[in-house]
């Protein structure tokens, strides 16, 4: 067997990075009443940070989100609003 | 085990090297044609065009992609090898650093020759001394049989989890690249049990790792430190390897360096490469005259044995250092690597530098600055050219 310890490999873990949620400037904010449950912010959030339980609403985890804003650019309602981390 | 008697050939070295590559059986190759190495491309080609060698090999556009291409496939698990030379090494440059510091198991052969400018497809090692810093083994042949030993045992090398680090196999280009020599073969059988199945694999969707990714300062500390160790590791290793192959073919490995007619010796000759040949010419006419002198040859330069090259410097008169590759500004190369290695020895180090871009060297030219350095007329730094 080969010893991965030897060679540099990265073995992607949830939070091995720390909580990367403190880099956020701007908070996304899904607003339920438009959100049509489509599921593109979910396929193109770049930290994997959305999930949704079959059948409901998207949610974010705000641990890990960076605030990068992908998802409000592609949501088709534009039911993801950016708000200001810091007022 | 008893000393397996394989068949005798007529080979030239691209030829022979195509041999061994086939018979360490690699999955997938990418050869981009260079001379000298061409003739080994086309040996390889027809082989599995024959079906002889049951691999794919990967047109590539350059040297780099070639590097590149057997880096991604070498991950997947297969056995892989390359050859390139000269421009051709310099323009794999950033991918062979990328495997070296990956620590991937592969072979690259080098069919040595001088670089540019003036442009040159002639023999020096200036292209194989360059990539002396990419965490590779790299070890040097002196004649045709050499080069198909050391191809093989460099696969074993390689994939031992010990080391874990691409070898590179340097040959003079033209001088053993293009010249016809009896070699001994080994049975297919043989070479098979000589080299075990490789386990080096990083790509698996069960157990998803990521490579090529950035590392922290800490890590990357911690990265090179390991192979650093893993460099160290790797001399008791090839020893190990060759010690086990002598057995196997019954011809004498002698391990990091060899030391020929140089016990007794006051005057001590250092080389590398196919020259090697010449110098035992050198070493025997000035003997036959009474002159006590020996010849060190290096036959592995990376990782380079410091031990066995200090422990032949001491109590010499002189030592003098043939070069076929120069650091402008600083010296012969391997000049440098002796003298870095002899620090508190009062032995005097000479440098001789010859050979560059393929100019001619004769027995009789390193007689004479052998002979020379006997009767203390040989300067510090001497250049044939």
């Amino acid at each position: 067997m080969i010893d991965l310890s030897e060679i540099p490999v990265a073995k992607p873990a949830k939070g091995s990075a720390g909580k990367t949620g403190t880099w956020r400037v701007l908070r996304p904010v899904i607003r339920y009443d438009k959100c049509t449950r489509c599921r593109l912010c979910i396929m193109y959030c770049v930290e994997n940070t959305i999930d949704q339980e079959p059948n409901l609403y998207p949610k974010i985890d705000y641990d890990y989100c960076k605030g990068c804003g992908v998802c409000a650019q592609v949501c088709p309602t534009k039911a993801i609003a950016m708000v200001p981390e810091v007022k | 085990m008893l000393v397996q008697k394989g068949k005798v050939l007529a080979l030239v070295g691209n030829h022979a090297v195509a041999y061994a590559v086939k018979q360490a059986k690699p999955q997938v190759l990418a050869v981009f044609p260079i001379t000298p190495q061409t003739t080994m491309l086309e040996k390889l080609s027809e082989y599995i065009d024959k079906g002889e060698l049951r691999a794919e090999l990967i047109k590539v556009e350059s040297e780099h992609s070639a590097m590149a291409a057997i880096f991604g496939a070498a991950l997947a698990g297969p056995r892989v090898f390359t050859a390139t030379a000269s421009q051709g090494l310099l323009y794999m440059t950033e991918m062979i650093y990328w495997v070296g510091g990956q620590r991937v198991p592969l072979v690259a052969a080098v069919a040595t020759r001088a670089i540019a400018s003036p442009w040159s497809i002639w023999d020096d090692h200036q292209d194989f001394v360059s990539k002396r810093d990419a965490i590779w083994v790299q070890m040097m042949a002196e004649n045709v049989q050499d080069a198909y030993d050391i191809t093989l045992m460099a696969f074993r090398i390689s994939e031992d989890p010990r080391v874990m680090m691409p070898v590179m196999m340097g040959f003079d280009g033209f001088i053993l690249t293009h010249t016809m020599e009896r070699v001994e073969v080994l049975p297919d059988s043989v070479v098979d049990e000589f080299i075990p199945p490789r386990e080096f694999k990083l790509i698996d969707f069960d157990n998803p790792l990521g490579i090529g990714a950035v590392a922290t300062p800490d890590n990357y500390a911690k990265y090179r430190k390991k192979a650093m160790e893993a460099m160290e590791r790797a001399k008791s290793v090839i020893k190990e390897v060759m010690a086990n192959f002598e057995e196997i073919t019954g011809r004498k490995q002698y391990g990091l360096t060899e030391c020929y007619m140089c016990e007794d010796a006051d005057y001590l000759l250092v080389g590398m490469g196919a020259w090697v040949g010449d110098m035992r010419v050198a070493v025997s006419r000035l003997r036959e005259r009474g002159k006590k002198v020996g010849l060190l040859k290096i036959r592995v330069f990376r990782p380079f044995p410091r031990e066995e090259v200090r422990e032949a410097l001491k109590g010499r008169k002189g030592v003098v250092v043939f070069d076929r590759a120069y650091s402008f500004g600083s010296g012969g190369v391997l000049s440098l690597e002796v003298k870095a290695n002899a620090y508190g020895l009062t032995t005097p180090i000479h440098t001789v530098v010859a050979g560059l871009g393929g100019k001619d060297v004769r027995p009789r030219d390193i007689e004479g600055a052998l002979e020379d350095l006997t009767e203390g007329k040989l300067e510090e730094e001497r250049w044939l050219a």
